[in-house]
């Protein structure tokens, strides 16, 4: 099914008719901010050109959503699985709390990303980054893997400030030496060469099968400082009986 | 046990009627009672009791009691026995003070200080044993455009709706906080009432979906348990903003009260911190919490009413008018005494205003700014009765939630110690041996039991003023009139003193 939309389309018109439609396919044309494409749904291919508004594939359940474009904000609140592939930048809150599937980023990505993602047995969500991330990147991290690759050409830093802040469990991979700036003291860092990283070898080699532009190869010579929160109950000791 | 605190309970066993059966040492979680082989009788340890009284609900011979220890600090009217042992504990442990269920301070409770009209003479009462009389409350937007098709035939726009039987609810309680067999009273309880519970912030149970329908899930900031299937299976959506007991204030359950069940519920791994922040944080505006409200509604495709919970802090007018606005179809206001799992003593004890004056002040705001058919009102944090109920109503709200009243009727005793897990009466905890103490099969019951009786008594209360429909009610201030109260509390309240 092909949805051609333009900026007087309002998102609830076009996502009855994504939610409705019985196709396996869906490509939606000249998406313009229309937001909460593919929430809540499985079982379906979305191919998006243009730019979707906030919170695209919020709660997806095992979509692939391709984005041929920016995605803004709120981009896979809380998803449980599937695929959102994005061919630009990507807003603040990406991956909120989210418990499984991937989002693969070719650019950059705002604030917070990553925040709350959490792992349960065999769901295990992978955000990867190509550019750099902003501030409070995998913000109470609470399971799950963040990747980011640096590759922005704008000379800016991996990330910018708090990264990791309440971060209480899996792992980030930043491909840079240098420590971001401030690392909270229940973080534990450490630098090791990619290619010896069997799990980043994997998830670096799939996310460049969807970026031809990217050489895993290249990407993974090359030092990765490593994130991992050093005790699962960073708050333990802060309460008193009363 | 703290050296510098002494026990604030002291267990009384009568010698004369004790048979040493050990039932209350089987009993007691917090291991006071131990059988002396040497001395041949029963002794307890009263500094580690707290009161929870299960001890002495089950002594087959009734032979112990609980008092109040008249063991004493220097008497000092400014620094209270409480307030002292609290810095003892916080010198020992170097730790903020964590307390469970609501405040339990000296404030005022409004609710005591309004009475409930009824009719003499003109206008007589109904008697509800001989005339209907409606206690259905329909919670949802009301303020639809009225569309007709060619025709000229009504088009039905009224957005989901929830029917109560009765205008009582269960509040939120995650599994997690409370255990497995509490849930399933609650639910059970609310499945035959033809009412709602609500999952809190700790995801849905397997085995609880068959009870989706008279099921509030709940989505807060961790997001824990939150998934396609759980918000369709819901009657309805509750996004928690906040919380009575501790506005301002996130959540955070310790790894070690995560067991593999409710690691699996909450679909996080076992044994870490489940940690809710304090905000959303893709909540930062009014135009944010629409965002997640229509992130919900196209979820579940705008089938299921989506409401907004907050704590009733001073601007909770402001804030109610912002929530109505933003799309949510019903609003929950806890006041500051509601109750918790866990909570910072000193948040719990200070922080919000009290349910009735929070209340008054949104359902005024709200007709005033002609907006109060878009959204339902419920409202929480100590309803202790079914006049609660009645005055709640009319003060303006919709409907109640109630917590610890389904709590108690659970057999909890408000030893408010739910954050340390060992409850004794298989509610707060999720120990096997304890959880098992609490019959579900009793326990839903016993729930069902406590709403029919005050449905009956609001039914009552309502036919004495000569309404028969709790619609009526709603809003109906001059059915209240204040007792001992102030000119500045009267007008918050919108109610005359009595015998004005
Ligand atoms: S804590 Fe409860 S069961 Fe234990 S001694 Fe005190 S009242 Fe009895
Ligand atoms: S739920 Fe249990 S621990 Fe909590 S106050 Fe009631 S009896 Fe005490």
């Amino acid at each position: 099914m092909v949805i051609n939309v333009d900026e007087n389309t309002h998102f609830s018109i076009l996502n009855k008719k994504v939610r409705e439609s019985r196709d396996a396919e869906v490509t939606i044309n000249g998406c313009i901010g229309q937001r909460y494409i593919a929430t809540g749904l499985s079982g379906k291919k979305i191919t998006i050109n243009g730019t979707p508004g906030n919170a695209l594939g919020a709660y997806l359940n095992g979509c692939d959503v391709v984005v041929n474009g920016n995605a803004q904000d709120a981009t896979g609140d809380t998803m449980n699985g599937g695929a959102i592939i994005i061919h630009g930048n990507a807003g603040d809150a990406t991956g909120y709390a989210m418990r499984g599937g991937k989002i693969y980023i070719k650019g950059n990505t705002g604030y917070r990303a990553g925040i709350h993602m959490k792992a349960y047995r065999d769901l295990k969500p992978i955000i990867v980054v190509g550019g750099r991330a902003g501030s409070f990147l995998g913000e109470y991290q609470a399971g799950g893997i963040i990747v980011v690759l640096g590759q922005n050409d704008d000379g800016l830093p991996i990330m910018n400030n708090f990264c990791g802040t309440g971060m209480h469990g899996g792992v980030m991979y930043l491909r840079c030496e240098k420590l971001p700036h401030r690392i909270p003291s229940q973080i534990s860092a450490e630098v090791v060469f990619g290619e010896d990283i069997p799990e980043l070898v994997e998830i670096v080699r799939d996310y460049c099968t969807y970026f031809p532009e990217y050489d895993s190869e290249m990407l993974l010579k090359a030092n990765y400082t490593v994130l991992r929160p050093d005790t699962k109950n960073p708050y333990k000791q802060m309460y008193t009986d009363n | 046990m703290d050296m510098f605190i002494p026990a604030e309970y002291e267990v009384v066993r009568n010698p004369e009627l004790c048979i040493a059966c050990r039932v209350c040492e089987r009993q007691c979680s917090n291991e006071v009672h131990k059988y002396d082989k040497d001395l041949g009788k029963m002794i307890a340890d009263s500094t580690k009791c707290v009161n929870c009284h299960r001890c002495v609900c089950l002594c087959p011979t009734h032979a112990l009691k609980i008092v109040k220890s008249d063991d004493t600090y220097r008497l000092n009217s400014n620094w209270s026995v409480q307030t002292m042992n609290e810095v003892y504990r916080q010198a020992g442990s170097g730790g903020v003070l964590l307390s469970s269920m609501g405040n339990p301070n000296d404030y005022p409770i409004y609710f005591n200080k309004i009475l409930v009209n009824a009719s003499q003479v003109t206008n007589p009462p109904i008697d509800p044993l001989r005339e209907p009389m409606e206690t259905t409350v329909y919670l949802g937007k009301k303020d639809v455009e009225i569309k007709r098709d060619i025709e000229g035939k009504l088009v039905d726009t009224l957005p989901p709706q929830l029917k109560l039987t009765t205008p009582i609810m269960f509040s939120a309680m995650s599994y997690g906080s409370i255990s497995y067999n509490a849930h399933e009273s609650l639910a059970r309880a609310a499945e035959e009432l033809g009412i709602f519970y609500n999952t809190g912030e700790g995801g849905l149970h397997r085995d609880f979906y068959k009870y989706s329908k008279n099921t509030i899930v709940q989505v807060a900031s961790g997001r824990f348990g939150v998934h396609e299937e759980y918000l369709k299976a819901a009657a309805a959506i509750e996004i928690k903003m906040g919380q009575g007991a501790k506005p301002g204030i996130g959540g955070h359950l310790p790894g070690m009260k995560i067991s593999d069940e409710v690691s699996a519920t909450r679909m996080i791994p076992k044994g870490i911190d489940a940690i809710s922040p304090a905000p959303h944080h893709d909540i930062y505006s009014i135009e944010d919490l629409r965002q997640l409200i229509y992130t919900l509604k196209e979820a579940t495709a705008y089938t299921k009413p989506v409401i907004v919970k907050i704590a009733a802090v001073h601007n909770v007018a402001a804030i109610a008018s912002g929530v109505a606005r933003s799309g949510a179809d019903i609003i929950a206001i806890d006041g500051f005494r509601g109750g918790t799992g866990a909570a910072p003593t000193r948040i719990r004890d200070n922080v919000g205003i009290p349910i009735e004056l929070a209340l008054a002040q949104v359902d005024e705001r709200l007709r005033q700014e002609g907006i109060r058919d878009s959204v339902s009102v419920v409202v929480a944090g100590s309803i202790h009765s079914s006049a609660d109920v009645v005055k709640a109503i009319a003060l303006g709200a919709d409907a109640c939630y109630i917590g610890t009243a389904a709590l108690l009727a659970l057999g909890c005793h408000l030893c408010r110690s739910c954050h340390t897990g060992k409850c004794n009466w298989g509610i707060a905890t999720q120990r096997p041996d304890l959880v098992k103490r609490l019959n579900p099969e009793i326990g839903y019951k016993r729930l069902v039991n406590l709403v029919r009786a005050w449905s009956h008594e609001i039914q009552e209360m309502m036919g004495g003023m000569g309404l028969n429909s709790i619609e009526a009610l709603r809003g109906n201030r001059l059915m209240l009139r204040g007792v001992g109260l102030n000119e500045t509390e009267l007008n918050i309240l919108g109610i005359k003193h009595a015998g004005a």
